[in-house]
C-alpha cells in the first residue's frame, strides 16, 4: 500500500466520525487514546466536550441522541476509563438510545498480558451494547466505524462499543468511505401488509378501544409522532403513554388520559384494565407498567406493534403482532382507514368515553397544597406554568421527583422529555442535560432533581462551567431518597433504614464554588420569584428547592398489584391483598 | 426473577387450550448460521445465561471458509413462548444471519459422536465388546485392561450405549454433542 494514500487510526477515526456527521464528541483522555486526542488537537470541525466523569459522558451523549435523533458519540480510554461506561451503556441499552462509544485498548501485543490499564472491555460490555467490536487492523478501522453507526441508529437502537487499541490507533491503513460501505445488518422495517390490514379492521370495530404507545414512537422519530396523533385524532380513541413516550402525542389534547402505569394515572390504568381493544405502538410491555401480569387487561384483544421481534410476546402474549417500524406502520394504518372508509363506532365510543370521564373525575393527581411549606408537586407545575412557553428540555435524575415531574409537567412534542426509564439511574439527569445543552445552545435546558440523585454526578457542574451551558438544576429537597423512604413507609412498616443523609451539601454554597448561580426556596411565596431568576441567568444555575419530606407519590400500583386495584392517596391504603414479591415491580 | 416466568404465570390463568399447549416444555433443535468472528459464541452463550434459557448441547464450527461461517447447533427446551423468545433474541444479534427450528420445520437428522472408556477385565470385557457391536460402536483403543469405543448416534442411542456400559467399568466419556441438519434439499 502506498504511504501517501494511506493515514493513521487516529486520522482514519476522524474522517469516518466526519463522514458519519458527528459534530460533538463527549470524552475523557488516556493514556490509550492520546494519538486520538493529539488529532482532535489538530483540527477545529470535530467539538470536545471535556466531561469530569466518563459515565457522564455517556449519559450527556444519550442526552445528546435523544434530543437530537442523532447518534451520540463518546470517547473515553481503556481500563477505568472504559468501565466507568458501563453504567450509561446499560442505560441506552435498555431505553434504546443509539451511541457509538470508542474505548481506547492496550497494544494489540499486549492484549490478555494484564497490562497496565487493560480491561476486557468487549467481554464486559457484552450483555450492555447493542453490539461491540475490537479493532486489530487500521484497514478495517473505517468500515468498523460506519458499521458501528449504521447498528446504533437501525431498528431498534443501542449502544455500540468499538475498542481501539493503541497500536491500530498509530498505524496506518486505508480509508473507505461510508459509501463503500455496505452493512449487513438489515431489520425489518416494513410491516406485513395483511396485518396491518386486519389490525385496522379491529381497531375499527372497538367498543372500547385503547392506544397504548411508548418510547419506539420516539425512536422512529417525529414523523411517527405526527402520524401518531393523526391516526388517534382520526379515531377519536383515547391514549396512554409510557414513561419513555411521554410527548409523542401532545399532552393538552383531550384524548390523552396521561401516564400509565405503577404512578401513572386512574383514568389511563382503568381505561387499560377495561378495553375490548388495545393498540400498543412501541412499547414493551414493561413491568412497571404492568402490574400483575395476569391481571393485566384481561379481556382485550391485543395488538402489538414493534421494531423488535423479541419484544413481542415476551411479557405478554399479543393476539395480532406487526414487526416494522412505528412510522412505516401507522402511515399505512391511516391510509388504509381512509381507503376502507372505516369510522368509530360512535355510540360505543360515547359510553366508553363517559366511563372514562367518570374516572378522570377522580382528579387522581390531586393533592393538599400548602402555604406553609412547598409541596413537590406545586414546585412542578410553578416550574411547568413559568417555562411552557419557552418550549423547555427537561431532563430529570430518578425518585420521586422524576415521577412528579412524568405526572405534573406536560410535554406536547417529542424529544423534550428525557429521563432513565429502563435502568432507573440516579445520576443521569444532569449530564443528560449537559448533552442536551450541547444540541441546543439557545434552549432552556432544566434538570429536575432529587437532592440524593444529584450528588452522584454533581461533578457535571464544572463541565457546565467550562463550556458556558447555562443547564438548571432544579432540586426538589426533601432531605430523603424520597422515593426509598416511600416504599420504606408503605411497605417496610416506617422503618426507614439508610433512606435518610444527615449532611447535604448547602446547594446554594456548591454552586458558588462551582462558579455557577445558586438560589433557594423555603415557602411556597418564594417558588416563582426563584425560577424566574433561574430562567433568567444565563448561566448554570442550582435551584434548592426545599420540600415536604413526607410528601408520597400517588396514584401508585403496589407491587404485585393490577391496575384496577390502584392506591389513589394517603387515606386510601387497600392493603388488605399485599401483592407477592414474585409478582413483577419489585423494585425502587 | 427471569422475563419467561413472568409469562408462564400469565397463562396459568389465560385461555384453557392455550394454556396447555403453551405450558408443556418441549426439547428444540436450532441450527444458527453466524460470522465466525471473535467472541460469536460467547455472544451466544451469554444470551443463554443471561436469560435462563437451558442449554442442552451446544456445537459450533465452521461450514463455509468462503464466507466465514460458522454453524452452532443448539439443543434447548422450553415453552413454546420461551422458544420463540430464544429464536427472536438470537436473530437480534448482530453476527447472526439465519435462525432454524428444526425440531418445527420438519423432518430432521441429528447425531451425536461419543468416545467412551470402559476398563475390566474377563466376562465383563467381553460383554462391552459384545454390546458396542450391537452398538455399531467402533473401538479405536485398546489395552489388555481397556476399550475406548466410538459410538454415533441419535442422543438418545449414545445415551443408552452409555448406561449399559456404567456396569461394565465405565470410566469416562467425551461427547460431541449434536449436529443436525434437516433432510431434503433445501440448506438452512
Ligand atoms: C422510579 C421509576 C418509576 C417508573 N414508573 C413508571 C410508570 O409508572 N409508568 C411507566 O410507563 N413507566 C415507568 N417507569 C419506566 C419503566 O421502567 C420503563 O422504562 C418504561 O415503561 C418503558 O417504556 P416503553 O414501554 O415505552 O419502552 P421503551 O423502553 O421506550 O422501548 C421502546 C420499545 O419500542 C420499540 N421500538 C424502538 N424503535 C421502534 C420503532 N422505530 N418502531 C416501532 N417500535 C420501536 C422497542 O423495540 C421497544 O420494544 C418507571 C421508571 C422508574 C425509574
Ligand atoms: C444508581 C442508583 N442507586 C440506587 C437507586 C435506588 N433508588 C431509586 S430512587 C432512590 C432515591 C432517590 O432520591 P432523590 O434523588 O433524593 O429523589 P427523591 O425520591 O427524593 O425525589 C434510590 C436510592 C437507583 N435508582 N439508582
Ligand atoms: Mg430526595
Amino acid at each position: 500500500m502506498a504511504q501517501q494514500d494511506s493515514l493513521t487510526g487516529a486520522e482514519i477515526l476522524l474522517k469516518a466520525l466526519a463522514d458519519q456527521g458527528v459534530e460533538v464528541i463527549f470524552g475523557y483522555p488516556g493514556g490509550a487514546v492520546l494519538p486520538i486526542y493529539d488529532e482532535l488537537f489538530k483540527q477545529n470541525r470535530l467539538r470536545h466536550i471535556l466531561v469530569r466523569h466518563e459515565q457522564a459522558a455517556v449519559h450527556a451523549a444519550e442526552g445528546y441522541a435523544r434530543s437530537t435523533g442523532k447518534v451520540g458519540c463518546v470517547l473515553v480510554t481503556s481500563g477505568p476509563g472504559a468501565t466507568n461506561t458501563v453504567t450509561g451503556l446499560t442505560d441506552a441499552l435498555m431505553d434504546s438510545i443509539p451511541l457509538v462509544c470508542i474505548t481506547g485498548q492496550v497494544p494489540t501485543h499486549l492484549i490478555g498480558n494484564d497490562a497496565f490499564q487493560e480491561a476486557d472491555i468487549t467481554g464486559i460490555t457484552r450483555p450492555c451494547t447493542k453490539h461491540n467490536y475490537l479493532v486489530k487492523d487500521p484497514n478495517q478501522l473505517s468500515r468498523v466505524i460506519h458499521e458501528a453507526f449504521h447498528v446504533a441508529r437501525s431498528g431498534r437502537p443501542g449502544p455500540v462499543v468499538v475498542d481501539l487499541p493503541k497500536d491500530v490507533v498509530q498505524a496506518r491503513g486505508e480509508y473507505q468511505p461510508l459509501a463503500k460501505v455496505t452493512p449487513k445488518y438489515r431489520p425489518q422495517v416494513k410491516g406485513d401488509t395483511a396485518s396491518i390490514e386486519k389490525a385496522v379492521e379491529i381497531i375499527a370495530q372497538a367498543k372500547r378501544p385503547m392506544f397504548y404507545c411508548g418510547g419506539g414512537i420516539v425512536n422512529s422519530g417525529p414523523a411517527a409522532c405526527q402520524l401518531l396523533t393523526q391516526l388517534v385524532r382520526t379515531t377519536g380513541y383515547p391514549i396512554t403513554l409510557t414513561l419513555m413516550g411521554l410527548g409523542a402525542f401532545p399532552a393538552s389534547d383531550p384524548l390523552f388520559l396521561g401516564m400509565l402505569g405503577m404512578h401513572g394515572t386512574y383514568e389511563a390504568n382503568l381505561a387499560m384494565h377495561d378495553c375490548d381493544v388495545m393498540v400498543n405502538i412501541g412499547a414493551r410491555f414493561d413491568d412497571r407498567v404492568t402490574g400483575r401480569v395476569n391481571a393485566f387487561s384481561p379481556d382485550s384483544y391485543k395488538i402489538h406493534i414493534d421494531i423488535d421481534p423479541s419484544s413481542i410476546n415476551k411479557n405478554v402474549v399479543a393476539d395480532l403482532s406487526i414487526v416494522g417500524d412505528a412510522a412505516h406502520i401507522l402511515e399505512e394504518m391511516i391510509a388504509i382507514w381512509r381507503a376502507k372508509q372505516y369510522r368509530a363506532d360512535e355510540r360505543a365510543l360515547r359510553a366508553w368515553w363517559q366511563r372514562i370521564d367518570t374516572w378522570r373525575s377522580r382528579n387522581c393527581l390531586h393533592y393538599e397544597n400548602s402555604t406553609r411549606i412547598i409541596k413537590p408537586q406545586f414546585a412542578i407545575q410553578r416550574l411547568y406554568e413559568l417555562t411552557k412557553d419557552r418550549n423547555p428540555y427537561i431532563c430529570t435524575e430518578v425518585g420521586q421527583h422524576q415521577m412528579w415531574s412524568a405526572q405534573h409537567f406536560r410535554f406536547e412534542r417529542p424529544n423534550h422529555w428525557m429521563t432513565s426509564g429502563g435502568l432507573g439511574t440516579m445520576g443521569y439527569g444532569l449530564p443528560a442535560a449537559m448533552g442536551v445543552q450541547v444540541a441546543h445552545p439557545e434552549a432552556l435546558v432544566i434538570d429536575i432533581a432529587g437532592e440524593s440523585s444529584i450528588q452522584m454526578n454533581i461533578q457535571e457542574m464544572a463541565t457546565l462551567c467550562q463550556f458556558h451551558l447555562p443547564v438548571k438544576v432544579f432540586i426538589l429537597n426533601n432531605q430523603y431518597m424520597g422515593m426509598v423512604r416511600q416504599w420504606q413507609e408503605l411497605i417496610h412498616g416506617g422503618r426507614y433504614s439508610q433512606s435518610h443523609m444527615d449532611a447535604h451539601p448547602d446547594f446554594v454554597k456548591l454552586a458558588d464554588a462551582f462558579g455557577a448561580v445558586g438560589l433557594r426556596a423555603e415557602k411556597p411565596g418564594e417558588l416563582d420569584d426563584v425560577i424566574t431568576e433561574m430562567i433568567a441567568v444565563d448561566r448554570p444555575v442550582i435551584a434548592d428547592i426545599r420540600t415536604d419530606a413526607s410528601e408520597n407519590c400517588f396514584p401508585m400500583i403496589m407491587p404485585g398489584m393490577a391496575h384496577n386495584e390502584m392506591v389513589l392517596g394517603p387515606e386510601d391504603r387497600c392493603m388488605e391483598k399485599p401483592g407477592s414479591e414474585d409478582d413483577g415491580m419489585v423494585l425502587v | 426473577m427471569t422475563a419467561w416466568c413472568s409469562s408462564e404465570r400469565q397463562r396459568e390463568q389465560g385461555n384453557e387450550t392455550v394454556t396447555k399447549v403453551a405450558e408443556e416444555t418441549n426439547r428444540h433443535t436450532i441450527s444458527v448460521l453466524v460470522d465466525n468472528e471473535a467472541g460469536v459464541l460467547a455472544r451466544v452463550i451469554g444470551l443463554f445465561s443471561g436469560r435462563g434459557y437451558n442449554i442442552e448441547s451446544l456445537t459450533v464450527a465452521e461450514v463455509n471458509p468462503h464466507e466465514n461461517l460458522s454453524r452452532i447447533t443448539i439443543v434447548t427446551s422450553g415453552t413454546r413462548l420461551i422458544i420463540e423468545q430464544i429464536k427472536n433474541q438470537l436473530r437480534r444479534l448482530v453476527p447472526v444471519h439465519r435462525v432454524r427450528d428444526l425440531t418445527l420445520e420438519g423432518p430432521h437428522v441429528s447425531r451425536e459422536l461419543a468416545l467412551v472408556k470402559v476398563a475390566g477385565t474377563g466376562e465383563k470385557r467381553v460383554e462391552a465388546l459384545r454390546i458396542a457391536d450391537v452398538f455399531r460402536a467402533r473401538t479405536v483403543d485398546t489395552t489388555n485392561e481397556s476399550f475406548v469405543f466410538e459410538v454415533v448416534g441419535s442422543t438418545d442411542k449414545v445415551c443408552a450405549f452409555i448406561k449399559l456400559m456404567e456396569s461394565l467399568g465405565l470410566v469416562e466419556v467425551s461427547r460431541t454433542g449434536v449436529v443436525a441438519i434437516a433432510r431434503g434439499t433445501n440448506p438452512l
